[in-house]
């Protein structure tokens, strides 16, 4: 009865096309981008406005029924996972783009604003936002607050969290808080640096003030081809010493090269090892002198191929294999995991062997593509799912690698969070009393339970599976 | 209390009975001096450097370690915290930049503070011995307690180790000094600035109407990126070498106080910038704007409860950091305390520090 009269009070806020109950409406909605967590829930709304967001949370919170907002459903951690016996708040449509603030390098934008429409909508002021998860063009603002996106400029420029300057949210009670301000200082504790990144436990961002950066007027992109990893790992590590601060800094492995090859013509040496990216990017001559340092070192390396990109066409062909690297991996795999450990860029070498070894003892392919700069591994666990007690193998293999990830030095996860995907290996970074201050927190802010519960913390059930 | 290791701190916050303010250095005097009714825990023993790996751009320290030794064990190594953090030339800790927030003219170009911390282990008010973040560059594991820190006050906790990013440092700086014929002018530069391609590391406005733009990188390109700042804005000083460094060195220092002065930290747009200087104009104070017009540092002279009530009505907030004891805040915003108040009351139920 309770859920009847639930759903009738939704449907006193929302007409009908925006009040999704049937099953054939709500398959669309039952994962994210993790596909192996799957759960219908009761219903799915679709708020054109902050008001109608408020109004949900505050009738879920009266009736005691669980929420998960979704953006665009690109998290790898099934972080938009539905509640079967909750609702989806799809925030596509709270899409406004408030303001560009081009003097004080600020926009201010909804939640189900696109990453990539900030940058597009500040580029007529010479200014961009930063951080460029692989999904910019379709994932949301909203989505990339709650998991602390990050992309490939981290080690110089930061995560989401570094270009946040205010928030509105409303809380899993439906009060209202503003957090932070249009000014990149503050006064008090950072709450925005609290919010972003608690994946929804907290409630949801309905207004979010960006910080914009002038667009770098020059890039020099280098393209690196090695016979094996180590050596383009040196070769990291030789930048890395020189002072120099690439904009970008990335490796993909021969798996990848070779999936990226049959899916795009990048032009990538498909006899290589590793093939390593190195991007500068700024002022026109600190970039012509900080290029000509770099080639020395590239050319002084163990690279037997260099391609360095002469104009932005050469450029854009550089990026294009590894920013569609994920996609291409599909096309040579049934299924595969992606994988998200962070660890010191130290510890590289030894990490991937390590997991290369774990490739052949479980049998299953690693393709590995990752963020050198900041030691963002992404390995690739490719398998078929239609073979028995595979899928459950590829997870084994992929639990190892993240756990082999916290023993060198490092973390579970450095931009998808942990949502329901990486819930278990908590428990290998963070102390039981860690956890526990974590989850009382996430209590004391949603006394109910109600904000995206089964996200983050272990031991909880797995709706859905 | 002068504890010397994490679990004398553990013991420090179970034993008391009196709310606890944290103390590292103790170089913001109007954070650090404790009013009647309080305890003092002293960090300054809490000290020295717990790993640092140069290639890794990140080191580990107690809170308590100075930030001039810091500083010092980077520019052995070719690197530093691009952010300029205050009073470190006045003994300020590590602990003490995180707890109170600052960070200097730097900021501007790469983050402050709260942008390059990566991870903290604390004891919280129930006696906890907790870590958040992590030692890598890049994480998003669990809530990030260690940006919560950054500005709490030890409200929350006392930090006992902390893990930064750092960067390499520029191989050369330079500043131009542009006197302009109006704060007007020295804000329509700034904003003629704000979307140019120049990779500007920092934005100070000296009232009443000079401009200073500190540009760093390579030698030879600088002086090129020096010449095209020339042409954006016209001839202005050039400063270069020790002189060029000791300059921005006073500002994070706040050499630039009288003596008796109170300093409070005022987080502002530049849009704010002309109504507050008139309102303060020859009032008991000065001024410098910094941050690209982000931050105003007033030096105060008068009864503070003057200068509380004048951003009251300015609808700002700020932070005492130099002067007598008394309020930290001012004016903070209110629905956002009270979310830090619930937060409180599960880190701290007992109310071991001081409240919010």
């Amino acid at each position: 009865m309770a859920a009847r009269r639930f759903l009738s009070d939704l449907a006193a806020i929302f007409p009908s096309d925006r009040l999704l109950t049937e099953r054939a409406q709500l398959i669309p909605y039952e994962s994210d981008a993790l596909t192996a967590f799957r759960a219908l829930p009761r219903a799915v709304v679709l708020p054109e406005s902050q008001d109608e967001v408020i109004e949900t949370v505050q009738l879920c919170y009266r009736a005691s029924i669980p929420f998960v907002a979704r953006g665009s459903g690109t998290s790898l951690s099934g972080g938009a996972l539905p509640d079967e016996d909750g609702v989806v708040i799809a925030l596509n449509r709270l899409n406004r783009i408030i303001r560009v603030d081009a003097e004080h390098r600020l926009a201010v934008v909804e939640a189900g604003v696109s990453n990539l429409a900030v940058s597009k909508a500040a580029a007529p002021y010479g200014l961009y936002y930063v951080p460029d998860p692989s999904s910019q063009s379709i994932c949301t603002i909203g989505g990339n607050v709650a998991f602390n996106s990050g992309g490939a400029h981290c080690l110089k420029y930061g995560m989401t969290s570094n270009h946040v300057l205010g928030i509105k949210v409303v809380l899993p009670h439906g009060d209202i808080v503003e957090m932070g301000g249009e000014s990149l200082e503050g006064v008090g504790p950072d709450l925005v640096g609290l919010f972003v990144g608690s994946e929804g436990l907290f409630g949801i961002a309905l207004e979010i003030t960006l910080r914009l950066l002038p667009v770098p007027e020059s890039y020099r992109t280098v393209l690196a081809a090695y016979s094996s990893m180590k050596d383009a790992g040196d070769t990291v590590a030789t930048v890395v010493a020189s002072g120099l601060l690439p904009g970008a800094i990335e490796i993909m492995d021969n798996l990848t090269i070779q999936a990226v090859e049959q899916s795009f013509d990048a032009g990538y040496p498909t006899d290589a090892a590793a093939l390593l990216i190195v991007e500068l990017e700024g002022e026109a001559n600190q970039v012509e002198q900080e290029f000509v340092e770099l080639e020395k070192i590239i050319n002084n390396s163990a690279a037997y191929s260099v391609r360095s990109a002469r104009d932005d066409i050469e450029r854009s062909q550089i990026w294009k294999g590894r920013k569609g690297a994920f996609g291409a991996l599909g096309a040579i795999t049934q299924a595969y995991i992606v994988q998200d450990g962070v660890v010191p860029r130290t510890q590289l070498g030894a990490v991937l062997s390590e997991i290369d070894e774990l490739s052949v003892q479980y049998g299953l392919r690693v393709a590995n593509v990752f963020h050198a700069g900041d030691g963002n591994l992404h390995p690739n666990v490719l398998y078929d799912g239609s073979q028995e007690g595979m899928l459950e193998r590829a997870e084994q293999l992929a639990g190892e690698i993240t756990k082999l990830c916290v023993r060198h030095g490092g973390v579970i996860t450095g931009e998808h969070g942990v949502g329901m995907e990486k819930r278990d290996y908590m428990r290998e970074m963070f102390a039981e009393v860690d956890l526990e201050m974590m989850q009382r927190l996430s209590r004391a802010i949603d006394p109910r339970g109600i904000a995206n519960v089964g996200k983050m913390f272990p031991g909880q059930g797995v709706p859905g599976v | 209390m002068l504890p010397t290791s994490q679990y004398e701190v553990q013991e420090a916050v179970l034993q008391s009975s009196v709310p606890l303010r944290v103390r590292g250095g103790g170089s913001k005097s109007a954070l650090s001096t404790s009013s009647s009714g309080e305890a003092v825990l002293e960090l300054s023993s809490l000290n020295g450097v717990l790993e640092y790996v140069p290639e890794e751009f990140t080191f580990t320290a107690r809170a308590g370690t100075q930030l001039s030794e810091i500083e010092d064990m980077l520019a052995q190594n070719g690197q530093w915290l691009p952010f300029d953090p205050p009073l470190g030339g006045r003994g300020a800790t590590l602990g003490g930049a995180l707890a109170a927030g600052l960070s200097g003219p730097g900021r501007y170009r790469f983050g402050g503070t709260r942008d390059f911390v990566l991870g903290v282990q604390w004891v919280s008010g129930t006696g906890d011995l907790l870590r958040g973040g992590g030692r890598v560059v890049k994480n998003a594991s669990g809530f990030d307690f260690p940006k919560m820190m950054v500005g709490s006050l030890g409200r929350f906790g006392v930090v006992t180790e902390v893990t930064f990013k750092v960067f390499p440092v520029a191989q050369q700086f330079s500043t131009m000094v542009l006197e302009c014929d109006s704060l007007n002018d020295a804000l329509e530069a700034m904003t003629r600035l704000s979307s140019c391609p120049l990779d500007i590391f920092s934005i100070d406005i000296e009232p009443p109407a000079t401009l200073l733009v500190r540009l760093a990188g390579e030698g030879r390109a600088l002086s090129l990126r020096m010449r095209r700042l020339g042409e954006l804005l016209g001839d202005g000083e050039i400063l270069l070498g020790e002189q060029e460094e000791d300059l921005w060195v006073q500002l994070r220092d706040f050499s630039w106080l009288s003596p008796g002065e109170c300093l409070i930290k005022v987080p502002i747009t530049p849009a704010v910038i002309p109504t507050l200087e008139a309102r303060l104009v020859g009032e008991k104070s000065q001024r410098r704007y910094s941050v690209g017009g982000n931050l105003a540092w007033i030096g105060w002279h008068g009864d503070v409860n003057e200068i509380d009530i004048i951003l009251s009505e300015s609808n700002l907030s700020g932070l005492r950091v130099l002067g007598s004891a008394g309020a930290a805040w001012v004016g903070a915003p209110a629905s956002a305390m009270a979310f830090a108040r619930r937060v409180k009351d599960v880190l701290d139920r007992e109310g071991k520090f001081l409240p919010i």
